[in-house]
């Protein structure tokens, strides 16, 4: 008996409750992070830069007098809480915009569930090309504020030849990894077209103890400087083992080398070392400044760089909404994808055709245990 | 008779499923689709650890190897032109399942021989270790879509499909526990030594146990993987092993409608507290400290549905008479 009224309570209470459409003047977002589970800081991140980004809307009247209202969902950092998360966003509260996920495969878990409903879904920090395009067919719904991964070897090929003056380059790719050969070969593509040289392209396995082979064969051929696109754990075991071996050249390499890790493996081996990144809080420009002092005042934390891609995608919504975009749907869809030359945070941001987007990227240079902003260079 | 017998849920169930898929608005789907998953997990893990009191903590290995063979298979074989869709969608979909259920049962049987020689906790590790080798392999592997996974996975899986997994499961497991075989698998759990003694093949009951406990967890995983149209190798952690066992348990260990009911209990209330961010993962932490204080046995002990109706009709004749 008592285990029947359990269950019809239970039951009761799983009855779908209908929300109401969001009232007249209201545009309702969803947001979807990890708000727990082994990545819960990246759902966090995700959801404090929506929600700075919605109170200054809200604050300056939103947007053609409508304001932001945020529905924010937990996935536990579970591909199919994501696609359960996406699905009552959607069809139950109706949201006219979803912005989320941070990991490419829960962006991957929503991006159908986009598209089936017509819904337009902006991933802040996916990096996977196949979030936005897949089967070589581009998704009509499905957008990202952050570039992909292999735009990182263009822009740091740009950086070597036109700031450091480089033309002798040597490359050092983790060949088991999808990220380090794709940001290998546009960054060999790249430099080669803006005339420098790749004089040798060693490889080696993430998880490798000992570099020392192939960094005694890059230093017979002595590059000028040395490409390193991997992660950070055998980066720093690089760093530390060609400093033994008296190479002083400096290392080039992408946002796999983002952690405190790096410096506490790789100590001051890392130093007078490159890599390119989403954003950087020393940028000294104002709109970077501006957005750090708020958001430092209001969370009493520094904003990551996800924490940066998703305040600025609500603004290219808001923005997109702006121009024409705000019955949401096929018109808000049509309008992120003419987004040109927005000047956001993270930098200016243009989408291109296959829904990404082409911003510049910041570099930074290590020195004393710290990365600091070194460039800005521009696609 | 018996055989005809087993028939019967799945000839009332069909128009059942039938009018719920059409009567289903997307959000309700998706979470009778996630409440049917864990029911099969549930269901089909409780023939090793309930039953036959093995431990067991790869079950989602086996459902990422049928939801990884299953999706393969159908990306496969692709659309036709000249079959109508409804035929060759289901088809290809019914021979997807059924080579994931094969290819989580040898698995199974792989894992199964050399680690249920061992007693105890030692079966727990050796399955958990194969869950994350399994998890790894894949996560290296570029055909299987490396740390990603496979997406665009076509969107086959229907309230109708994972309606019929769950009668399959639960059909089986009654069968299983009603038979000769059932009988054995309850005398390993009381007393492996004494069972031993009175001539059962405990090593070979436990294995063929072990792989149609496999075989069913395949069948989840390639359900799962065709609705959410992706089958990636963040579905498969050991996390997902645990909170099947938390299902086998909280239902109570042998309890076939313990293990359903607690399978619906914890997927729907994880949707009901969906309102509350990030405290629902405290409230629902707090719910199984609750009940597992307050019914240290699970929800229904080694009871079932049935033997309810059956001492309550008892006690109607007895008080009758």
């Amino acid at each position: 008996m008592r285990i029947t009224r359990f269950a019809a309570v239970v039951l009761a209470l799983s009855l779908p409750v209908q929300s109401a459409f969001a009232a007249d003047g209201k545009i309702l977002v969803g947001v979807i992070g990890s708000l727990t589970g082994a990545e819960a800081t990246f759902g966090q991140s995700t959801r404090n830069g929506v929600e700075l980004a919605a109170s200054e809307l809200n604050a300056k009247g939103g947007v053609k007098g409508k304001t932001f209202e945020l529905k924010v969902y937990d996935d536990q950092g579970k591909p199919e809480e994501a696609a359960t998360a996406m699905t009552r966003l959607v069809a139950q509260d109706k949201v006219s915009l979803v912005i989320g996920e941070v990991a490419s495969s829960r962006s991957l878990a929503m991006a159908p569930i986009a598209e089936a409903n017509k819904v337009p879904m902006i991933t802040p920090s996916s990096t996977n090309p196949r979030v936005t395009k897949e089967g070589g067919k581009v998704r009509q719904y499905v957008f990202r504020v952050c570039f992909i991964d292999p735009f990182q070897g263009t822009v740091m090929a740009k950086f070597a030849k036109n700031d450091l003056k480089l033309s002798k380059m040597a490359i050092l790719r983790d060949v088991g990894n999808d990220y380090s050969m794709g940001l290998a070969q546009y960054f060999t593509e790249k430099f080669k077209a803006l005339g420098g040289s790749i004089i040798a392209d060693e490889s080696y396995k993430a998880g490798d103890q000992d570099f020392k082979a192939q960094l005694t064969a890059l230093k017979g051929k002595k590059p000028e400087a040395i490409y390193v696109p991997g992660y950070y754990t055998d980066v720093a075991l690089i760093a530390r083992q060609a400093r033994e071996l008296n190479m002083n050249q400096p290392m080039l390499g992408g946002d796999g080398w983002d952690s405190s890790k790096l410096y506490e493996i790789g100590g001051s081996a890392m130093d007078g070392h490159y890599f390119s990144n989403h954003y950087s809080t020393d940028d000294p420009s104002p709109a970077i400044q501006n957005f750090v002092k708020k958001y430092k005042a209001k969370y009493g934390e520094m904003p990551d760089a996800l924490a940066a891609l998703a305040y600025d995608a609500l603004f290219i919504a808001a923005d997109a909404m702006g121009r024409g975009g705000d019955a949401g749907g096929d018109a808000l869809r049509r309008a992120l994808a003419a987004t040109k030359g927005y000047k956001g945070v993270t930098g200016v941001i243009t989408i291109d055709g296959d829904h990404n987007a082409v911003k510049p990227a910041v570099v930074l240079k290590i020195a004393g245990r710290a990365p600091h902003y070194a460039a800005t260079v521009r696609p | 008779m018996r055989a005809w017998k087993s028939l019967l849920p799945f000839v009332l169930g069909l128009p059942v499923l039938w009018l719920i898929q059409l009567w289903a608005p997307p959000q309700i789907a998706i979470i009778l689709v996630n409440i049917g998953v864990n029911v099969i997990l549930a269901v089909s893990l409780n023939m090793v650890n309930g039953f036959t009191g093995q431990f067991s903590l790869g079950h989602a290995g086996f459902m990422a190897v049928g939801a990884y063979t299953a999706a393969k298979i159908t990306l496969a074989f692709g659309e036709s032109a000249s079959v109508s869709p409804l035929v060759w969608n289901n088809g290809v979909f019914f021979i997807a399942l059924l080579a994931g259920m094969g290819m989580a049962a040898f698995m199974g049987l792989l894992v199964g021989i050399p680690s249920l020689r061992l007693r105890g906790d030692y079966l727990a590790i050796v399955t958990l270790g194969f869950n994350e080798i399994i998890r790894v392999l894949i996560e290296n592997m570029s055909w299987l879509g490396g740390a990603t996974g496979i997406s665009g996975v076509p969107p086959y899986t229907s309230l109708i499909w994972v309606g019929l997994g769950v009668l399959a499961a639960i059909v089986t497991a009654r069968r299983l526990l009603l038979s000769t075989h059932g009988r054995a698998l309850l005398a390993i759990r009381e007393d492996e030594v004494a069972a031993e003694a009175m001539g059962v093949d405990t090593t070979g009951y436990k294995v063929r146990a072990f792989v149609l406990s496999a075989a069913f967890a395949g069948l989840g995983g390639g359900l799962l993987g065709h609705y959410i149209l992706l089958v990636t190798p963040k579905s498969f952690t050991y996390v997902k092993s645990i909170e099947v066992v938390v299902m086998v348990v909280l239902g109570g260990m042998g309890s076939i409608s313990g293990a359903v009911f607690a399978a619906v209990l914890l997927t729907s209330s994880l949707e009901l507290l969906r309102g509350v961010d990030q405290y629902r993962m405290v409230i629902y932490s707090l719910l199984l400290v609750v009940l597992m204080l307050s019914r240290p046995t699970g929800l229904f002990g080694h009871r079932e549905v049935w033997d309810f109706a059956k001492s309550w009709r008892r006690k109607r004749a007895e008080a009758l008479s």
